[in-house]
């Protein structure tokens, strides 16, 4: 009993409620919110200088996005041309076409490690494939310099001189967005469950007929994310396209030819400008577009993400 | 009937056939990837490019390194809290989905984005020129969706049994999050932190217009308001990613090209040791939770 | 009957979850340093009852209590705080759910959490914790070996020592044994009547042998109401109520 009430005074003595609990409630909420705010101080820091080209400048958003013709002044003057064009071209043929070369690979491997060879896939593939995501793209970039732009420039000499090109450039972000689309392909691969594998090996399918007409339809929102996703990455990286599209200011006029993307050259001619002027302005509205974008993949993926709870209500 | 049959047992031969193909050339793209890196890397080596100046790759390492070092000092606390504030202090109201909302923005920022964000607030507001710190403070913002979100799926996988039985005991939600639950998560956590910095140091978009792209260091001054001090998180300084970023395109240096090489191998080696890490961290974990099952 | 003292006296308790009614009218009074059981089929309310003594629905969302529940003359929901109430009233659960900790730090968790640092502190309560769960001779020597190494039954005692550690008054055990074997249920059902000297303990059991076996109350619930509560003896031989005569015969649940 003499335990009992030394026990009990300790326990009122040093409960000590508001430094046990309410204080890191506090602290601990605080961050939580700061969050919040982080994103939409960038959000707003953005729009405000991305849309000085606007408002400063007096450009139209139609000459911004439909015409070729740039030229921005590096003063605070102005009196040039913002058309960016050639840029948001470079940024989106590059990026489908590294979709359009990695996503049938990407799919096959993911198919490899999770149905066809699931033990060698565990230990070997899977690990080799999350190896990449580390790797750093400016070693892509430089590789891609050194390696697949001197291979085009040997192959086609007067298609490409200098081997910089749209199909480096699409080459380069294959690689790198070919481990996301792989991970989450293969998620969604696994996830489908294995009645439906089970059902269909009863009625007498081929393993392939099981995949390509049970499992890949099965998990098509999944398929469909992680293309999602991988397009995303691409459009948002910077320096390893920068190494190897050739940074011309010109259409392409076939795979071969340089040009020029969003995020090259913002990357390679901001450092140059001069702050409020109007070239800096422009590419400040370029990093708004690119914002802008990135923010509506991510709404693209919760779409599909809220499709797929209502298919499995049904 | 047979005959279908027998197209449908080709089709699959040869689809398998198909998917070993690609299965095993990832593998191997990979290895030669590495291989190629790490050997050209070495070729041309000359013991000069471990040298701390401007022939050398020596301080870039280490501006790689303590600039991911400072990052991680502010991210890491700043993460593993947001994280703990979603898995268990936030109900389902409005700003709490808005929160989850941000973390995914952030975490899908394009670097560049993020680089010019910090140029804006970390050196155009504060009037500064080019430095760690402000570098730092940027790959911070991209490692702090990473670092919550693997704190919140660490938390959220812990037995319900464990905070039941802490507040069974008489302690308090916090009391049970601090001495029963964080520890349970920290070596996950660590695995996170281990990955971010391997995520920081192959940054490079988001360094180009906070962190610059020069390092003029004394390795004789040691006070640390300097500029010439390497401890002075205020100076400028490049890292190894986007050293060879500089080196292609702004090299008056008869080497640089082999110097870039050198970068690259070296930067590898780093990032894959500490993904291997991680993932032995990981089994080794797995192993011993299952174990005592 | 003795009018033994009373530990917690309930009146007119009624429990909602959302707007489902899991408790109706409850009306009862248990008696301290007795070991009371809680009976009835699944989904009666049994785990419900056990958990608005120490305050663990808290935990749960949407939950609305309408009644009293006495403590020794301290209304569990009005005068105290729930950290300090779970000081007083302990639960062990079905699952035994050491923390991924030492044996030792599981056993003076409860200790430290109430600021208590000092090492021979902490030591002897920990002696006298295992002891009275009849397993220091087992463990004294392993003492910093991970939890979660033990077989079911000795995590299961641990969990009881750590809650003993504590020093409550009340011990809850909410199916104490329904996850072990024989041999250990049968060290534990040793343990709780050993426990009844210093500390009340109700434990809420599926298996009626058991609440023969060591309970001097029974408390039989169904669908939420309580139907009758008495000496064991009694409910068992010769129950007042045709339900639960039928309960106890087998004739459901």
């Amino acid at each position: 009993m003499k335990d009992k009430t030394k026990f009990n005074s300790a326990a009122n003595n040093s409960q000590g409620g508001f430094l046990n609990e309410g204080l890191w409630k506090i602290i601990i909420t605080a961050i939580g919110i700061a969050v919040i705010g982080l994103t939409l101080a960038i959000a707003v820091f953005l729009a405000v200088k991305g849309s000085a080209t606007f408002y400063k400048f007096h450009h139209s958003v139609f000459e911004f996005l439909f015409s070729s013709d740039w030229n921005p002044q590096d003063t605070e003057a102005g009196g040039g041309n913002v058309g960016a064009l050639i840029f948001i071209c470079g940024s989106l043929i590059t990026c489908f076409l590294a979709l359009a070369l990695v996503t049938p690979f990407s799919l096959s491997v993911a198919l490899f490690m999770t149905e066809i060879s699931p033990r060698l896939g565990k230990r070997l593939i899977q690990p080799a494939v999350e190896m990449f995501v580390g790797i750093p793209s400016i070693i892509y970039g430089w590789v891609g310099y050194t390696v697949l732009c001197k291979w085009i420039k040997t192959v086609f000499p007067d298609k490409a001189p200098t081997g910089m090109s749209v199909l480096a450039g699409s080459i380069v972000l294959a690689v790198m967005i070919f481990p996301t689309i792989t991970t989450v392909a293969a998620d969604a691969i696994r996830s489908v469950p294995s009645e439906y594998r089970k059902a269909a090996y009863a009625l007498g399918s081929t393993r392939w007929q099981v995949l390509s007409s049970v499992v890949i339809p099965s998990a098509k929102q999944g398929l469909l994310t992680g293309i999602i996703l991988g397009l995303s990455r691409a459009f948002g990286e910077t320096l390893a396209v920068a190494f190897v599209i050739g940074r011309v200011r010109a259409f392409p006029t076939s795979i071969l030819s340089p040009t020029y993307n969003m995020t090259a050259i913002i990357a390679g001619e901001m450092g140059d400008t001069m702050n409020g002027g109007e070239k800096n302005s422009a590419l400040w509205t370029m990093a708004l577009l690119l914002f802008i974008i990135s923010m509506f993949f991510i709404i693209v993926i919760h779409r599909i993400g809220k499709g797929k709870k209502n298919e499995k209500k049904i | 009937m047979k005959r279908k049959f027998e197209r449908a047992r080709a089709e699959n031969a040869v689809m398998t056939s198909v998917l070993y193909v690609f299965g095993i050339s990832a593998l191997i793209l990979l290895i030669i990837l590495c291989g190629y890196i790490i050997i050209k890397g070495f070729i041309s080596f000359e013991p000069e490019f471990l040298s701390f100046n401007r022939h050398g790759i020596g301080n870039q390492f280490f501006n790689t390194v303590y600039l991911v070092f400072l990052s991680l000092v502010i991210s890491a606390p700043l993460g593993i809290a947001a994280g703990i504030y979603l898995a268990e202090y936030s109900k389902d109201n409005a700003v709490n989905r808005a929160i989850r909302i941000c973390v995914e923005t952030l975490s899908s920022l394009p670097s560049i984005v993020v680089g010019l964000f910090g140029s804006l607030v970390f050196i155009e507001y504060t009037h500064s020129h080019w430095n760690l710190m402000a570098g730092a403070l940027a790959v911070s913002i991209l490692n702090l969706p990473l670092i919550a979100t693997t704190t919140e799926d660490a938390f959220k996988a812990l037995p319900q049994a464990y905070k039941k039985g802490s507040m069974c005991l008489g302690a308090t939600h916090w009391q049970t999050v601090y001495k029963v639950m964080l520890p349970a998560c920290m070596p996950r956590i660590i695995t996170g932190i281990i990955l971010a910095a391997g995520r920081g140091f192959g940054e490079a978009a988001a360094l180009l217009f906070t962190a610059g792209m020069s390092t003029d260091i004394n390795w004789g001054q040691w006070n640390i308001t300097s500029k010439l001090c390497p401890l002075n998180p205020f100076r400028p300084g490049e890292t190894l990613s986007l050293y060879i970023w500089v080196l292609r395109s702004e090299s008056i240096n008869p080497k640089a090209s082999e110097i870039a090489d050198f970068s690259g191998a070296v930067l590898i080696l780093l990032v894959l040791l500490f993904s291997v890490s991680a993932r032995l961290l990981n089994h080794y974990l797995d192993k011993k939770s299952g174990m005592t099952k | 009957m003795d009018k033994t003292k009373n530990i917690f006296e309930i009146k007119d308790l009624n429990f909602y979850y959302g707007k489902f009614q899991a408790l109706k009218n409850i009306n009862m009074n248990i008696a301290k340093n007795k070991i009371t059981a809680l009976i009835g089929p699944s989904g009666c309310g049994k785990s419900t009852f056990l958990k608005t003594l120490n305050r663990m629905n808290d935990l749960e969302e949407n939950i609305t209590v309408n009644g009293i529940v006495k403590l020794e003359d301290t209304d569990v929901y009005k005068d105290i705080d729930a950290i300090t109430l779970r000081k007083k009233v302990g639960m062990v659960f079905q699952q035994p759910n050491p923390f991924p900790k030492s044996i030792f730090e599981n056993v003076v968790y409860g200790l430290r959490v109430n600021g208590i640092k000092k090492r021979s502190v902490l030591e002897e309560t920990a002696e006298r914790s295992l002891r009275q769960a009849a397993m220091w001779d087992e463990v004294k020597d392993r003492l910093n070996k991970s939890a979660l190494g033990m077989s079911g039954g000795q995590q299961q005692r641990l969990c009881i020592a750590r809650t003993l550690a504590v020093n409550p008054e009340v011990i809850l055990m909410d199916e104490p044994t329904s996850a072990l074997d024989p041999i250990s249920t049968a060290k534990i059902e040793e343990l709780c009547v050993e426990l009844k000297e210093q500390y009340t303990v109700i434990i809420v059991t599926h298996n009626m042998q058991q609440a023969t076996r060591i309970s001097d109350d029974t408390a039989f619930f169904l669908l939420g109401e309580m139907i009758e509560f008495g000496e064991t003896d009694k409910i068992f031989a010769s129950p007042d109520d045709k339900r639960t005569e039928n309960y106890i015969t087998g004739r459901f649940g």
